[in-house]
């Protein structure tokens, strides 16, 4: 389907998908990424050159195309990833912003920033080892995160032969595996990244494969789940009042949409302070209208003139979110400073930066295995764990299951700004959540709304 | 503003943002954050398309209240009069405060000296860290964008700097969710870049959707220009062309706006916005690659830069 993709056709890719790769360091993910950039032309002519002459520089026979990627002179000068780089490349169907990010273990905190904001990811895994630990890890996080879609990327396919039940096995048990994370959608490709085969272009030797390449897979996945189902949710971030002779009663809450719908005569609810009130208009810049929705930046005016100010949440009066002082929490730690227990922090949640104290550690969790160290006392870089806070000021928080961008938040060390921990309220994974809910549950809060 | 979308298989699904929404989105989204959690923040506005983009977001953001920050010039002294032309224009149209830093008054001085290659791109950095200080901005706006050159696919969104404006690469924060970190110290600062996310072809679309005005350098005209180093270069008083180096009369129009000693034409017959759109769709050659002889001086002569201070 999608042959040699021509240049000027880009220009009708409509949509935006932001995705994250993870794979071990010998998987073949540069390969894979080069092909992506290479085939959907976002490798230009003088960045070649750049990359030939620098390799040549260097005595390299061939160019090095893991020059194109590692921009930093430490990362050239070690010939290792360090950081999460942002890469973009367009076909006809789409636009994509690629956090690429690297695969060494020590590296766990980069491949959550990079899943943070990534509507999918795919997990590489070289068909001669199968389903190793890194690949668990990988899942783990993609889990944890709940990036909605997971693409297992089976590759190295022409070193075993193109065989339908290396992959199959391989499949089989990564599936059950992230199944048992809550992962709810999981596409298994079978690929070589350095052949070519079911990257861009389908491949010839494995005719018992039908789904979709890589890319065909990145170009149809949807994007934007129905909205209607979601709790909405508006973080205030600036209120606006411009004073002009024009303008001199406007006051409007300028904010991005962070879930969910909202609509123009809709009874909301201004919290912590739980007043509520009725949205009189929706200004989206510059066009009024009468909805908008997620993650669309709008301005809300209000019917009745109460406080409202930047870090307050407005949500449907009557489908608000508890506000709470205690918050329960999965967090990664990014910071080389440890955090531990009794240390004061500042929280980060929405638009809202509120004095905590980290009251408790319960647990640490083993990525590898999923076990939980408990008590651990302090959490290191990269480690993950369970954390207990205790806010100044009560925050309109939401499950992370629930909405990804109003259940997360961030520790900050109050000393030196330092971001100390990203945070993700509730259960850990999904399938703790479905053990944890009670029998009459419906079906549709097990579902993450992206 | 289109907002509807059409999905790959052809059925319309109402809530799926186009490309462009989407990153405008997010881009108003920073741009109010910053107003939302600093006390002098300032927009770096040269009177390139990439801070032209910006100042039209920002004005998006905070309407119908005026953009609740000033701009800062550096100015480099060998500037297009055309782009400072539109630059004067833009300030008295929308009514906003403009600093200018000026790389001459600086070399006029002795704070400076002329670099023997002539490129003042370079010369930027002291006046622009210095304007930093003496008015005491604590946010930077910059329209670098992450597909321009490798080390600025690695610069955060929002990216601290100490006290010296220095970028230390390797002690960055990591960027999670849309939950920016803008703590700092007194002295220091913070680099914004709301349109990291954005492609050059992204920009140039919406440009067009927007109806955006643009200096005229960036459509194609007529100059008297010169070869130096593979480039076609505006002759002019800042010190081009050379003994050797003969002047011609070509079509040409400009991708990027910078110092004019270092900026370089392209051959093209584009004088609307759709032909510049389907000429770069087409283009070999990156933004940067086409024009920019700075970024050729080594193979980290960015990073080398921005660690410095350069925006």
């Amino acid at each position: 389907m999608t042959t040699s993709i021509q240049p000027a056709e880009q220009l009708s890719a409509t949509t935006l998908l932001r995705f994250a790769t993870a794979g071990s360091v010998d998987d073949g993910k540069s390969t894979l990424v080069g092909r992506l950039l290479h085939d959907s032309k976002s490798v230009l002519t003088d960045q070649l050159e750049a990359v030939a002459l620098a390799s040549t520089n260097r005595g390299q026979e061939a160019p090095d195309l893991a020059l194109l990627t590692d921009g930093l002179r430490a990362e050239r000068e070690q010939g290792i990833t360090i950081d999460v780089a942002y890469r973009y490349f367009a076909t006809p169907r789409r636009r994509f912003i690629l956090a690429d990010t690297p695969g060494h273990v020590q590296y766990t905190r980069n491949m959550v920033t990079g899943a943070s904001t990534a509507e999918l990811a795919v997990v590489l895994v070289d068909a001669r080892n199968g389903v190793v630990e890194q690949t668990r890890r990988h899942a783990a996080v993609a889990a944890l995160l709940r990036v909605p879609h997971v693409v297992l990327a089976v590759n190295k396919m022409d070193l075993v032969d193109y065989a339908e039940p290396v992959f199959a096995a391989i499949a089989e048990e990564f599936t059950a595996y992230a199944a048992s994370l809550g992962v709810p959608e999981i596409t298994a490709i079978p690929i070589s990244a350095l052949a070519g085969d079911n990257v861009v272009e389908p491949s010839a030797h494995m005719d018992w494969y039908g789904g979709p390449t890589v890319l065909e897979h990145l170009e149809t996945v949807p994007v934007s789940h129905d909205l209607t189902e979601c709790h909405a949710r508006f973080p205030v971030q600036y209120v606006i009042r411009p004073q002009t002779a024009d303008h001199p009663d406007y006051r409007g809450y300028a904010g991005q949409i962070a879930a969910g719908v909202l609509r123009v005569g809709e009874r909301v609810a201004v919290l912590p302070s739980g007043r509520t009130t009725t949205i009189e208009g929706i200004d989206a810049l510059g066009e009024s209208v009468d909805i908008a929705w997620a993650p669309q930046s709008v301005t809300i005016r209000l019917a009745d003139d109460i406080d409202v100010s930047r870090g307050d949440l407005i949500a449907p009066a009557d489908d608000a979110p508890a506000v709470t002082q205690d918050v329960e929490a999965t967090v990664c730690h990014v910071a080389d400073q440890p955090l531990t227990v009794g240390q004061r922090v500042l929280l980060k949640h929405t638009t809202r930066t509120v004095k905590a104290i980290v009251k408790d550690i319960p647990s640490r969790l083993t990525l590898d295995d999923l076990s939980q160290h408990p008590a651990p006392g302090k959490l290191v870089a990269n480690d993950i764990g369970r954390v207990v806070v205790r806010t100044a000021e009560p925050l309109a928080l939401d499950a992370y299951a629930d909405s990804r961008r109003t259940g997360s938040f961030l520790l900050i060390d109050p000393a030196d700004g330092t971001t100390l921990t990203a945070g993700m309220a509730g259960a850990s994974f999904a399938s703790e959540a479905d053990e944890d809910a009670d029998a009459g549950t419906s079906a549709e809060d097990a579902e993450w709304d992206f | 503003m289109s907002t509807v979308a059409t999905v790959p298989d052809g059925t319309v699904n109402p809530y799926a943002l186009s490309h462009l929404d989407s990153l405008e989105s997010e881009a108003v989204h920073i741009f109010r954050e910053v107003a939302g959690e600093f006390e002098r923040p300032v927009i770096l506005f040269s009177g390139g398309k990439d801070s032209i983009l910006m100042l039209h977001l920002a004005l998006k953001a905070f309407a119908p209240a005026p953009i609740p920050f000033a701009l800062l010039h550096v100015d480099t002294g060998h500037n297009f009069p055309e782009v400072l032309d539109y630059r004067d224009r833009t300030v008295e149209k929308h009514g906003l405060r403009l600093h200018v830093a000026s790389v001459q008054e600086y070399i006029d001085a002795g704070k400076l000296r002329e670099r023997p290659d002539g490129t003042r791109n370079p010369l930027q950095t002291v006046p622009l860290t210095e304007a930093i200080q003496r008015h005491r901005f604590d946010a930077v706006f910059g329209g670098g964008r992450r597909d321009e050159e490798k080390a600025r696919a690695k610069e955060r969104v929002f990216s601290l700097r100490d006290e010296f404006s220095q970028w230390d690469p390797r002690r960055q924060r990591p960027e999670l969710w849309q939950l920016y970190n803008g703590r700092h110290a007194a002295g220091e600062h913070v680099r914004v870049f709301p349109i990291s996310n954005w492609t050059e072809l992204d920009v140039w679309q919406y440009i067009e959707r927007e109806g955006i005005e643009l200096p005229e350098i960036y459509f194609a005209h007529e100059r008297e220009v010169f070869s130096r180093s593979g480039m076609w270069l505006t002759a002019g008083g800042w010190g081009g062309p050379k003994d050797h180096e003969r002047t011609e009369t070509r079509l040409v129009r400009y991708r990027t706006v910078g110092d004019m000693s270092c900026t370089g034409a392209v051959d093209s017959d584009a004088t609307t916005l759709d032909a510049v759109i389907t000429e770069i769709a087409a283009s070999r050659l990156t933004e940067r690659g086409a024009t920019r002889a700075d970024d050729k001086m080594s193979e980290a002569a960015m990073e080398d830069r921005k660690r410095e201070g350069y925006f």
